[in-house]
């Protein structure tokens, strides 16, 4: 008697929905994503159950480390190529084409201006590595001050975003505040993490 | 689909090979995969989250400025190690019980603020400490103003610490 033998199926599986569906995701991200820019420094936000979103364009980041430096950032190419002509004017320092091109593609930095000149010059590499000081917000030498005015000039639109370390100390979060207040930018935002809203 | 083609054993016979129309497509698959990962990793969806704060006009001169009621005001020192000094009052003689230390926690700050939602006009003066011996945290501010958000509070206002206020929160510390 000739045994019966099942039959072979052969273990594979039609997965062409599942190929499709991965193409699509890889399609959708591929739109949607905008790369997150890179950051001179990690901050760590305080959380807040405010659900407010930030703008979508023409922001301008005061960003405050839990040392205490400030660094500064504002977005758009145009707005930081103008930015850059206004401060060099004011400040009296030259910068050659190539520097002002590689400034206008830089998300934030955090050097008085006089040091700018140099962190321009520099590799990507060597500017990651570098300790950047900060910018100056005394009351003598105020450059945030003129850096934020400047800015406002070239991109009127501009919304003004602060964010802070989680470990920022006052007095500088305050020096920051009456910077800004002293040039009549009496409405800014704090950046922070989302939180649950808890019942009371 | 990710098929491993097989050879037709029989050759050499006059019939035209069939060839199969099915190309191994597991390397594009791979390949997608591995780039949705990608994608999926490194999107930032979520645009950050804020708050607004209006600062309020910087008075030019004192007769500007209105006075606040003792009754209505409630100060809030943020010092360091996440402590609050408040009293309620003003500064030159709070009300009793004077000066008090609590936290930022559900039972201390909210409680508190929940406490005098009675008063409408109740003005609550978040003043964050910046002297050597006391020195709040960024933190510290935005839970603040954060609990002026969840307790529904209207009125406040970051203020700078007054020497009064210093020497109130010394004594404090002192009992």
């Amino acid at each position: 008697m000739p045994k019966v033998k099942p039959k072979r199926a052969r273990p594979s599986l039609d997965m062409t929905p599942m190929v499709d569906l991965a193409f699509l995701l890889v399609t959708f991200f591929m739109l949607i994503s905008k790369f997150a820019p890179e950051e001179v420094v990690v901050v760590d936000t305080p959380s807040s159950i405010s659900d407010i979103k930030l703008q979508e364009s023409d922001i301008l980041t005061i960003t405050v480390d839990k040392n205490g430096r400030i660094f500064y950032g504002v977005e758009g190419q145009h707005t930081k190529r103008e930015l850059i002509d206004k401060m060099a004017e004011k400040y009296n320092v030259s910068f050659t084409e190539a520097e002002k091109a590689k400034f206008s593609n830089m998300p934030s930095f955090g050097v008085p201006i006089a040091s700018l000149k140099s962190l321009l010059n520099m590799s990507d590499d060597q500017m990651k590595k570098v300790n950047q000081p900060g910018i100056p917000a005394d009351s003598l030498n105020n450059e945030l001050g003129d850096w934020l005015m400047q800015t406002r000039y070239s991109n009127p639109k501009v919304r003004i975003a602060i964010k802070g370390d989680n470990d920022a100390d006052v007095p500088t979060i305050k020096k920051v505040i009456k910077t800004l207040q002293d040039r009549k930018v009496n409405r800014f935002n704090l950046i922070t993490d989302m939180e649950n809203k808890p019942t009371i | 689909m990710a098929e491993i083609q097989e050879k037709g054993g029989k050759g050499g016979k006059g019939k035209p090979k069939k060839q199969s129309t099915k190309i191994d497509m597991t390397p594009m698959v791979d390949l997608g995969f591995l780039l949705l990962t990608f994608f999926i990793l490194t999107t930032t969806f979520a645009k950050p989250q804020t708050m607004e704060i209006n600062m309020p006009v910087k008075a030019k001169n004192q007769e500007e400025q209105s006075e606040l009621k003792a009754s209505n005001a409630l100060t809030l020192l943020l010092g360091a190690n996440d402590k609050i000094y408040w009293y309620a009052g003003l500064p030159d003689e709070p009300t009793a019980p004077g000066v008090q230390v609590t936290d930022y926690s559900a039972g201390g700050l909210r409680k508190i603020l929940l406490d005098r939602k009675s008063n409408p006009d109740l003005v609550v003066l978040i003043k964050p400490m910046d002297t050597d011996k006391e020195t709040g945290r960024y933190k510290n501010m935005v839970d603040v103003l954060d609990e002026m958000n969840i307790t529904d509070t209207r009125k406040y206002a970051i203020v700078d610490v007054d020497p009064r206020d210093e020497k109130l929160v010394e004594d404090a510390k002192a009992k």
